[in-house]
């Protein structure tokens, strides 16, 4: 069944380095404000703190064609994080903005978790645990293929208490999967308080995976060229965990570590006040 | 009829390389074997880790392969059930989920490994097919399908080993979707499914001694369902009876009986299943059935008091 199918040509979306990357950020942000007016409830800060995550998988780490499919795949495990896709995905030219403009609404096709058959949308996610071990019977498949490509997981934090992602941890060390990188969003928050006073045994996070046999590495999860370093430098011949420690919400002040903005939309004097603080994340 | 599995499988496998073996640390019969040492990368074991099996397959499928995740109905249906509604389900992904044992076969081993309710609930669930094959034959036949056929994920109900042979000498040929009469009489019709079609055929042979036509039916796809083919067999008997091995909620007898009125039919409709209840006994296959009331003897005696 291995027929290399090593495509040429293949690039990443990168522009204009680290510059270029918090311009783009900034302009996510902003971006998901303004949709956040348009429904009552959006996740506005669980894409908050993945976005420099996401964004450095799709602009420097996955590599895309000339037709602008790309070779590799990312899959939000995270699904509530999936703001911080779309806006991405528009960017690419993969999605319309005319979608995003109808996000949950009645005759649009982006809900607030992503769905399989969207385009760009590797698989549905929403339900928490279920993403990377899709991941892993992916990058399974790729290797039974002979297909050059990886694939790109984000988990969240809260998500890792899930059983199931240890179920596909450890297959994916016992199958050697090593074009299969996870990044952990470690905002520290969850539904009812924080993780690091619900579940201090969490930590340190990168020795949960290399006891399960995974190469791990702990970064600044907002900064572009610590999350790319980690991959780029990795050792190889084994699944990569990238732990990204972030701050949920982060860009805007008063969204910061504050558990009613996972789901809450701000109304109109909060999005002014927001978009107007509104800074690129230096780090 | 799991060996009869393996071995079309195996036979299936060796022409469509896109065909996958994912197992739950589950002892692969004889053919599996042969399966798994010939293509040593199409058989993943995950070990006993069923969310995990799902999972995978949800991720190959979506690659284009056609995975089978294989384990006890139970821990293939039950234990990761939220994998198979949103990985395999709600992307409508073609991932067959064998589940062996289903029913009551793993009779000794308590209730943990009865998977009574597993046809309802694996129906319950859009974009699902279930099929639940009567003998060594009809599981042929099935397998066949499932390795070959162009839809969503599918629920594939086995029973364990030693099952008789039921429709050599049936009336009819193995359609997807539709009923098969295995006999086909004027008075009475007999729809069962799975294991409990032989114990149909032991009913439907003493109601012939007594000098009534029967009609003996194996439901083998409870999801879709033949309505249309149920519709006619209401209209067509004086009598008609449902006997099955799965709990009394959601499965084939509710069916027929909503089809029976949706129809206005006239036929005296009987429906046995297991009973809404976890009994703790142990014994042979046999013996547990009979603990729900599922034996010639009880269904007979019914049958005659009404």
């Amino acid at each position: 069944m291995k027929t290399a199918t090593v495509r040429a040509g293949l690039q990443t979306a990168s522009r204009g380095g680290i510059d270029a990357a918090r311009r783009r950020c900034l302009a996510y942000r902003r971006r998901i404000l303004d949709i956040s007016q348009q429904v009552s409830a959006l996740h506005v800060a669980p894409a908050f703190s993945c976005l420099e995550i996401v964004d450095t998988i799709y602009h420097e780490l996955m590599r895309w064609g000339a037709d602008g499919q790309s070779a590799d795949t990312f899959l939000m495990s995270k699904g509530h994080g999936c703001m911080a896709q779309y806006v991405i995905l528009e960017d690419l030219g993969i999605l319309r903005t005319d979608d995003l403009d109808r996000y949950c609404k009645a005759g649009g096709r982006l809900g607030a978790h992503p769905d399989y058959g969207v385009p760009g949308i590797a698989a549905s996610t929403g339900s928490l645990g279920h993403g990377l071990g899709m991941a892993v019977g992916m990058a399974y498949a790729d290797r039974l293929l002979g297909a050059d490509r990886s694939v790109y997981a984000l988990l969240g934090d809260g998500e890792m208490q899930e059983g199931s992602i240890w179920e596909a941890v450890m297959m994916a060390a016992n199958l050697r999967l090593d074009r299969l990188v996870a990044f952990a969003d470690v905002n520290d928050f969850q539904g009812l308080g924080r993780t690091s006073e619900t579940h201090p045994f969490f930590y340190p996070v990168p020795d949960k995976a290399i006891a399960f046999g995974w190469e791990a590495r702990e970064v600044n999860g907002h900064d572009h060229r610590a999350i790319l370093d980690a991959v780029r430098g990795r050792s190889g011949g084994r699944p990569l965990l990238v732990v990204c420690r972030t701050i949920k919400g982060k860009g805007v002040s008063y969204m910061e570590n504050v558990p009613i903005w996972h789901y809450r939309s701000p109304d109109r004097a909060e999005y002014q006040q927001a978009i107007g603080a509104l800074r690129e994340v230096t780090s | 009829m799991r060996n009869t599995f393996a071995e079309t499988f195996y036979e299936a496998g060796k022409l469509d390389e896109r065909l996958c073996l994912v197992v739950a640390d589950i002892s692969p019969a004889g053919a599996i074997d042969r399966f798994r040492t010939q293509f040593p990368d199409r058989f993943v074991n995950t070990g006993v880790a069923e969310q995990i099996m799902i999972g995978m397959c949800a991720g190959m499928a979506l690659r284009g392969l056609r995975p089978f995740a294989y384990t006890i109905a139970t821990f293939a249906l039950f234990r990761p059930y939220e994998m198979v509604r949103d990985d395999l389900c709600y992307q409508n992904l073609p991932v067959t989920v064998v589940g062996i044992g289903g029913g009551l076969t793993y009779s000794t081993l308590g209730g943990t490994h009865h998977a009574q309710e597993d046809v309802a609930i694996a129906s319950a669930i859009p974009n699902m097919t279930v099929i639940a094959p009567c003998d060594p034959a009809e599981t042929r036949l099935v397998t066949g399908w499932c390795t070959t056929q162009q839809g969503g994920p599918v629920y594939l109900r086995l029973g364990k080993a030693g099952e008789p042979d039921l429709t050599g000498q049936a009336d009819e040929p193995w359609r997807f979707g539709r009923l098969r009469y295995l006999t086909r009489g004027r008075d009475v019709c007999i729809l069962s499914y799975g294991s409990t079609v032989k114990l149909a055929g032991e009913v439907a042979a003493h109601v012939r001694e007594q000098g009534r036509s029967v009609s003996l039916v194996s439901v083998h796809t409870l999801k879709p369902l033949d309505r249309e083919g149920i519709t006619q067999a209401l209209l067509t008997h004086d009598r008609v009876v449902v006997i099955e091995e799965l709990a009394p909620f959601g499965g084939l007898g509710p069916q027929v009986k909503a089809l029976a009125w949706d129809a206005a039919a006239r036929c005296r409709l009987d429906t046995f299943a297991l009973e809404d209840a976890f009994h703790h006994v142990y014994g042979s296959h046999g013996e547990l059935l009979s603990a729900h009331g599922l034996s010639r003897e009880a269904i007979v005696s019914r049958l005659e008091a009404t």
